[in-house]
């Protein structure tokens, strides 16, 4: 089934739980276990992806698990949506963290937003694997060519 | 200096890991807050102070350029280096330090190879080499098969994880030219039953290359006893420092192929009109080689040499033995590769989790492995998996350090139920 509007707009990443809520929620977490038991939650939350989408097109590359981004810029807003998904739990994880972050912003709002100082904030950088790392700034950085090629129309 | 370590690898004592163990500073530290626990030696294995010393010392006292100077500085560096390679021929029981080449690795070793072949190879010959290789022992025959239009043949490999001995009678034809194959899976852990592989080989005269990347970090290759025509290595799995490697080539066969590279070492006269080699092994090292790390490779063998093997081979069988006994204790793991000849090496899978969340939730312990597809894709179709979690274990890894990991494991299964 490819991805409606509806799909995009229903998406409830983003709105909620908020980025504080999150945060708050974060800062009381004080092992390892916790925090990855919370992100592996959060990753639960994911909405599902339409099976057509996983298209190399979609495909996010430089991860070690497979990744896809797909979006939908609606017009009468200006908000850009997006999906990810992937096949592990905690990049899946890590992408709810994104999309609560990003989700539903106009694309010059998610350009100025500084996505490394919130994970930076999360003290999840250190907390993960370079290749993993990198997992993550190849899905931020697909996300961000998108929102900049739409601030740019 | 730590004059304990030189003790007691040069009287070989009796196996002592605790002791072994004190010998390799890096494994003393923390990582995550937890001790680390270091299993990840597949991908490069730690090295001992000795070799460190040994650069060390060679920087501080004897560095100049090899083969040029006629002064004491390059004397000493020449034997140093020199020294090295008599080091490594020994090792691997070759006839003659002329077939002995230092490359960058295992990697560069076999392109070398690939590249001195090509001009034998012409369109209908085949390369046969496996489902199992490292893509190390795969791209570098595709490049040169798609130049001469020769073609790559893969043997198959069982479920078990072994090489499928009918498939390789099959397949070996008087259409093969080079059978290239790994002397031990990096990813199964499997030893390959290379005599009978290289005498079959032989005996139609296919040119044969055995990749021994993963072989002799557990056990000492006799390569006249193999009768490869080709062996290869990486230091850095052999506990020495990265930047080298080895290979060993038949001098009748090195003698016959063009050189890789062109430069300086690797001439014997240069003029515009013609220029003329120099001899073996030299006419495969253009250029300034890597002096201190022949140096530092040449120190870890030696440090291996004073280990007692035996003991140290029945002690990485314990430690797989122990792993193998504790499988059932982590619910839904499975061990891909149960090859009846193996070397330390388990890689695995967990019903429902992906290997890089095992991965990444085993560094949260301080605990060291590698997932992903281990530069062995076509093993990873094979298995139908997207890439594997692999524990590689060393001589000085402890069965304590094994259970650590079963017991991280089961943490992680909690986690995700
Ligand atoms: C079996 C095998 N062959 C070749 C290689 C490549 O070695 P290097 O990267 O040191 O050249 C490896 C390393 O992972 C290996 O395991």
């Amino acid at each position: 089934m490819p991805a409606t509007e509806q799909d995009f707009l229903n998406n409830p990443l983003g709105k909620n739980p908020t980025l504080e809520d999150v945060l708050d929620g974060f800062e009381f977490l004080d092992d390892w276990e916790e925090r990855y038991a919370f992100i592996i939650d959060l990753g639960k939350q994911l909405p599902a992806f339409p099976d057509d989408a996983r298209i190399e097109e979609n495909y996010v590359h430089g991860c070690q698990s497979q990744v896809w981004v797909i979006s939908h810029f609606h017009e009468a807003s200006g908000k850009l949506y997006l999906l990810i998904d992937s096949d592990a739990m905690i990049v899946r994880g890590l992408a709810a963290m994104i999309l609560i972050a990003l989700n539903g912003k106009t694309p010059r709002d998610l350009l100025a937003t500084d996505i490394d100082e919130l994970f930076e904030q999360l003290d999840l950088f250190r907390h993960i694997s370079p290749t993993r790392g990198n997992g993550l700034r190849s899905m931020i950085g697909k996300i961000r060519d998108i929102a900049a090629a739409h601030a740019a129309e | 200096m730590n004059d304990l370590s030189m003790a007691s690898t040069a009287t070989q004592k009796a196996f002592d890991v605790q002791a072994i163990r004190r010998d390799f500073p890096i494994l003393s530290q923390q990582v995550n807050g937890k001790p680390l626990v270091y299993l990840d030696n597949g991908a490069s294995a730690q090295k001992p102070r000795s070799v460190l010393d040994a650069m060390d010392r060679y920087y501080r006292e004897m560095h100049s350029n090899v083969h040029r100077g006629a002064h004491t500085l390059g004397d000493r560096a020449t034997a140093a280096f020199e020294g090295a390679r008599e080091t490594v021929r020994s090792f691997l029981n070759a006839g003659s330090t002329r077939e002995i080449i230092w490359t960058k690795g295992t990697t560069e070793a076999i392109n070398l190879v690939a590249n001195g072949l090509a001009p034998k190879l012409k369109a209908g010959d085949e390369i046969l080499v496996s489902h199992m290789e490292h893509h190390a022992n795969i791209v570098p025959w595709q490049m040169i098969a798609e130049r001469t239009g020769a073609k790559v043949v893969p043997i198959q490999v069982t479920p078990a994880g072994e090489l499928d001995l009918e498939s390789f009678d099959r397949l070996l034809s008087d259409r093969t030219r080079v059978l290239a194959i790994t002397h031990v899976s990096n990813v199964l852990g499997t030893i390959n039953p290379v005599n009978e592989l290289v005498g079959k080989a032989k005996a139609r005269g296919v040119i044969t290359l055995l990749d021994g990347a993963q072989a002799v970090p557990h056990f000492q290759p006799d390569v006249q006893a193999l009768d490869c025509d080709f062996y290869v290595f990486s230091s850095h799995k052999l506990f020495g420092p990265t930047g080298i490697g080895v290979l060993y080539g038949k001098a009748a066969l090195l003698e016959d192929m063009p050189p890789y590279q062109g430069g300086g070492e690797m001439i014997e006269r240069v003029s515009f009109e013609r220029t003329t080699w120099n001899v073996l092994p030299y006419k495969f090292e253009a250029g300034t080689p890597a002096i201190a790390e022949a140096v530092g490779l040449g120190a870890a063998i030696d440090y291996l040499n004073g280990l007692d093997r035996p003991a140290m081979e029945a002690a990485e069988n314990a430690l797989m033995v122990r792993a193998n006994q504790l499988v059932e204790t982590v619910p839904g793991m499975s061990i891909i590769g149960t090859a009846k000849q193996k070397v330390p090496v388990m890689s695995f899978k967990i019903e429902g989790l992906h290997p890089s969340d095992v991965g990444t939730l085993l560094d949260q312990q301080g605990i060291a492995i590698r997932t992903g597809h281990h530069c062995a894709m076509p093993l990873m179709d094979f298995y139908g998996v997207p890439g594997t979690a692999r524990a590689s274990f060393a001589f000085y890894n402890t069965l304590d350090e094994v259970e650590q990991l079963f017991t991280a494991l089961q943490k992680i299964q909690r986690l995700f139920a």
